[in-house]
């Protein structure tokens, strides 16, 4: 009984520790206007005005369709091109294999500031600046390390020896791959893909430097630049109900797939 | 690229390792290519190539031509005046009191919030791996702030921190603003650094603590050995390359320090880091010269730090064969 | 069912090891078949050809009188079951066992009532919608053993599906494999590294050694006369003892003293071609203790007890006897055994191991008086391995 005391002590001060921070951003996002900087934990009014406002002004809408679009559409490249690589590091044997595993390493460390400003210059003259595929390049390199370390350990972990035995119960090679294997990867390729969107979701550096305009900006960047529905309106809670719309997808993941993503960073990352 | 010719070496090491094994496999290597062994090559290149492609083309060839630009005067607000300087940008940044600022905010941002992560995250680490009720929602909760975007995350210190409306703000210092002084501004940017990183590197430790056997603990304890004694003399010495690996990605990308500082304090009061700097003259500036400079100083930097890692701690690269094999 | 034919098979991997060496095997219609060998002596690859996993690289092999080379492992109408037991862990044990079926486009219904027949069978039936990651290792090998029986294939093949279970369930899983097949009547090739299986198991067994073919033969024969070195070591447990013996002036020094020359041994030895030098081996249940067979003709020593183990039955007598004499001629056969039995971590066994009845009374530490059995000795050439007293025994028989 002591023992569950203490662990529950302990937990408890976890779990404080890493939810306030996200309630007073949305304990901020249902205040009004008036209660806003009184500084209270837990509003006094509530209101869900600032959504209103946000869902109303385009500089929000917009930035959310990017983030979205940008985020989807970098996570499937990554993933194919990432499976497709994982494949072939964790099931064949060929020259230049140490040096790909050596190569994504050093772009896992690779300090993204030090690209800013030479894509900033190549993508001005490609006509990439300030478009999807100004940020979606970007977002594949550096999401894709993290998609072959992720996925060549979940690969590793699939017993290959079911090919044979699916074969040798009957199955011709691609049923093989779609009635046995694809089951079993399937899991693996799920969770890199949400890790690898929540890599993509979270960029601000490249997002502010490499997009000027709506076109592309995505929302934390538009964050940035909330300045309110009026000019001389402090724009906090207008924020804060923006950034509560974004960080519900990372909620929803998280508690539906907290398993996978712990097994995900985990495996990827630390191979025991 | 100095990193580049460490971590194929740690590869190659491995391979050594396997060729004493098994002397046999390595002379049978030399024969001719067989019909299978070549298509197998072949499959393997071309499953890889997509990537590696996309991987070199958008860093290598920017990075090199970052170089090309930080040799040169290139201020987008007089594009006439481009002109070759050899290394006169690399004389101007480097006798400049700013660098020097953010190159020193940087470290101090690396070290200290590295150092209370390792120690917290290992804590935390403990608590997911033993607890005993509601392992569940505390490795749950513990994802949220992984998962939370920084921007949203910093806004919510920035808030929390800001007089009036803040609730630490009012409790901690009435008086004062907390974000316009530097030391205080400083010790916030990296308590946001700690709150959000902390659950990944604590995963990072699960990882190596799920590794030390629990008969090791058992016979530690039946040899009498206290628990800090098994925590020490144990599990540490088992968990080593898991904290190295941990430490080595942690402190690369607190390197990397940006977002919470945009937001906190967009760098005023000298509480800019390198990143920061090298953005404010490169986008705000628009001086592609002196922003390149300092892309390649940073990129030069995290080289030096992760040969550094490799070489002294021997840190194994995670996916590479070696690693796997301890 | 069918019979299955090896003709002259090869296999060499792309990488150029050659893992067999054109074997050549007749498996008639309805046999139980063990391939026994040290581990990597090319067992399972032969399977995985017999299998169609496998390419093969020379040679050609007949089912059923057909030649199927280059047919598909799906085409060849053979069930296998495999060390790992390879369950799809995503379906349940219905699923599982119902896969081959499924894959097959069977009707529905016949499929529900062969997979609960084969579930009856071996007792699975109330596990049927688990899935295998919830199942004990006897359990999921049962359910390998059902997946392979339910198609009722031409023949089954099995590479090493007991050896992950713990040893009184294997002897358990021995007698269900044993009886399975006798019921079926389905031919079966079974693979195993464990000789005691591959006595126990089989109508036929086939040594294997680096990727060749030793000797073929039924069980007792394999026993009572090996062909070789190799094989006289690989089968019995405890394995055949080996002492370094030479002629001289018409007896045979071993470290036991001076055999004399039986009219067996001597016919053997005055062959032309006989060395001088040679290697006796003796199984352990032909010694006994000389008080217990006065009179008997044999051969009579002394030797000093290391340690006796009472088995109740009978007793296993360790005695010191300098087995590695100076002059041991060298020999591969013997060298390999003592690798594959894990000998370079051992401490070097030095001694012979007797299996006396359970009256004897000799005692740890004292000398023990032994009779030997010089009928049942076998001489082999130390350089290429083979039986010479076999040959004699072909030629008087
Ligand atoms: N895919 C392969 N490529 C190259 N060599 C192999 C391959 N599979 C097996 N071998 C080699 O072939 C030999 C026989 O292997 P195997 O048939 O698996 O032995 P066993 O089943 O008797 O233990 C071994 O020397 C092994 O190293
Ligand atoms: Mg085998």
């Amino acid at each position: 009984m002591n023992a569950k005391l203490k662990w529950g002590l302990l937990d408890a001060i976890v779990v404080v520790f890493a939810l306030v921070p996200v309630l007073w951003i949305v304990s901020l996002s249902f205040k009004t206007t008036a209660t806003l900087t009184d500084g209270n934990f837990i509003p006094r009014d509530w209101t869900l005005e600032n959504y209103r406002t946000i869902f109303q002004t385009d500089q929000f809408v917009r930035a959310l369709v990017n983030s979205i679009g940008i985020a989807l559409i970098s996570t499937v490249i990554a993933v194919v091109l990432g499976t497709m690589a994982a494949y072939a590091i964790s099931r064949l044997d060929f020259p230049g294999k140490s040096l790909l595993v050596g190569v994504s390493l050093l772009i896992a460390m690779f300090p993204q500031v030090s690209l800013v400003s030479p894509l900033f210059d190549i993508e001005r003259q490609a006509g990439l600046f300030d478009t999807w595929p100004g940020l979606i390049l970007p977002y594949i390199t550096f999401a894709l390390p993290l998609a072959i370390y992720t996925l060549s350990a979940f690969f590793k972990q699939i017993p290959w020896d079911l090919e044979k035995a699916a074969k040798m119960d009957g199955a011709t090679q691609a049923e093989a791959f779609r009635k046995v294997i694809a089951p079993l990867a399937a899991p693996g390729v799920f969770t890199t893909a949400i890790l690898v969107f929540i890599f993509c979701w979270n960029d601000f550096l490249f997002a502010i430097s490499l997009t000027s305009t709506e076109q592309s900006r995505t929302v934390p960047v538009a964050l940035s630049f909330f300045t309110g529905a009026s000019q001389f309106e402090d724009p906090t809670g207008a924020i804060s109900a923006a950034a509560v719309v974004i960080t519900i997808p990372i909620i929803l993941f998280v508690l539906f797939f907290q398993k996978r993503i712990v097994a995900g960073l985990t495996s990827g990352a630390v191979k025991g | 690229m100095s990193i580049g010719s460490t971590t194929p070496g740690a590869a190659a090491a491995g391979e050594q390792t396997r060729e004493q094994v098994r002397p046999e496999r390595a002379t049978r290597r030399k024969k001719p290519l067989s019909e299978g062994k070549r298509q197998e090559r072949r499959l393997g290149w071309l499953l890889c190539a997509p990537a590696a492609f996309v991987m070199v083309a958008v860093t290598a060839y920017p990075i090199l031509y970052s170089f090309w630009l930080s040799l040169q005067r290139y201020d987008l607000k007089f594009p006439d005046e481009r002109e070759f300087v050899w290394f006169e940008n690399y004389v101007t940044v480097l006798g400049n009191g700013y660098w020097w600022s953010a190159f020193g905010v940087t470290m101090l941002i690396t070290v200290v919030s590295v150092v209370i992560e390792l120690v917290l995250g290992m804590g935390l680490a403990l608590i997911m791996h033993r607890t005993l009720i509601g392992r569940g929602l505390v490795r749950t909760s513990a994802l949220i702030p992984y998962g939370i975007v920084t921007v949203v995350a910093a806004f919510s210190w920035r808030y929390a921190w800001t007089p009036g409306t803040g609730y630490l703000a009012n409790l901690v210092s009435p008086e004062g603003a907390p974000l316009t002084e530097r030391a205080s501004a400083l010790a916030i940017i990296i308590g946001a650094e700690i709150w959000k990183t902390t659950p990944f590197m604590a995963l990072l430790l699960m990882a190596g603590l799920a590794l030390v056997p629990d008969d090791l603990l058992k016979a530690a304890s039946m040899d009498g050995a206290s628990a800090w004694q098994r925590f020490v003399r144990v599990m540490l010495p088992v968990m080593k390359p898991a904290i190295l690996v941990a430490l080595l990605f942690r402190t690369l990308d607190a390197l990397r320090v940006f977002d919470n500082i945009y937001v906190l304090t967009a760098g005023a009061n000298n509480t800019s880091s390198v990143s920061m700097i090298a953005y404010n003259n490169l986008i705000r500036g628009l001086n592609l010269g002196i922003g390149s400079t300092m892309s390649v100083l940073i990129f030069l930097t995290v080289a030096i730090i992760a040969f550094v890692f490799v070489k002294l701690f021997g840190t194994a690269a995670p996916g590479s064969d070696d690693g796997s094999k301890r | 069912m069918a019979d299955i034919v090896l003709d002259k098979v090869t296999k060499s991997y792309p990488d150029g090891t050659v893992a067999v060496h054109g074997i050549d095997l007749e498996i008639a219609d309805g046999e139980f078949i063990i391939l026994v060998g040290p581990s990597g002596c090319g067992k399972s690859t032969t399977l995985n050809m017999i299998a169609g996993l496998e390419d093969i690289t020379s040679g050609e092999l007949r089912i059923g009188g057909q030649r199927v080379n280059d047919k598909a492992p799906k085409d060849r109408d053979i069930a296998m079951v495999f060390q790992s037991y390879a369950l799809y862990p995503n379906m349940t044990v219905r699923e599982n066992m119902a896969f081959p079926l499924r894959l097959a486009k069977m009707d529905k219904q016949l499929i529900n009532q062969k997979v609960e027949e084969a579930a009856r069978v071996l007792e699975l039936t109330s596990y049927l919608d688990r899935k295998p990651a919830n199942l004990s290792g006897g359990q999921r090998q049962r359910v390998a053993m059902g997946r392979a029986i339910v198609r009722s294939p031409k023949a089954f093949l099995m590479d090493e599906p007991l050896s992950n279970l713990d040893a009184k369930l294997r002897v358990q899983m021995r007698t269900q494999v044993s009886r399975l097949q006798k019921q079926l009547g389905t031919t079966t090739v079974y693979v195993t590294h464990d000789q005691t299986e591959a006595m126990t198991l089989g109508d036929r067994v086939v040594v294997m050694r680096a990727g060749y073919i030793q000797q073929v033969g039924d069980p007792q024969t394999l026993y009572d006369s090996p062909v070789n070195l190799f094989v006289a070591g690989f089968i019995g447990s405890p394995a055949m003892n080996f002492l370094p013996v030479t002629l001289e002036s018409g007896l045979l020094r071993s470290p036991l003293g001076d055999l004399p020359l039986s009219d067996r041994l001597g016919s053997v030895l005055s062959a032309a071609d006989a060395p001088r030098k040679l290697i006796m081996g003796i199984r352990p249940e032909h010694f006994e203790d000389a008080r217990l067979v006065e009179g008997t003709d044999g051969f009579t020593f002394t030797a000093p007890v290391d340690l006796v183990e009472s088995m109740g039955s009978d007793k296993y007598v360790y005695l010191n006897v300098d087995t590695r004499g100076g002059d041991t001629p060298a020999s591969t056969d013997l060298a390999e055994l003592a690798a594959d039995a894990g000998g370079a971590d051992l401490p070097e066994q030095n001694g012979l191991v007797t299996r006396l009845s359970a009256e004897s009374r000799v005692r740890e530490g004292a000398d023990a008086r032994v009779w030997l059995n010089l009928d049942k000795v076998h001489l082999f050439d130390p350089s290429t391995g083979t039986n010479l007293t076999l040959r004699e025994e072909v030629a008087a028989g």
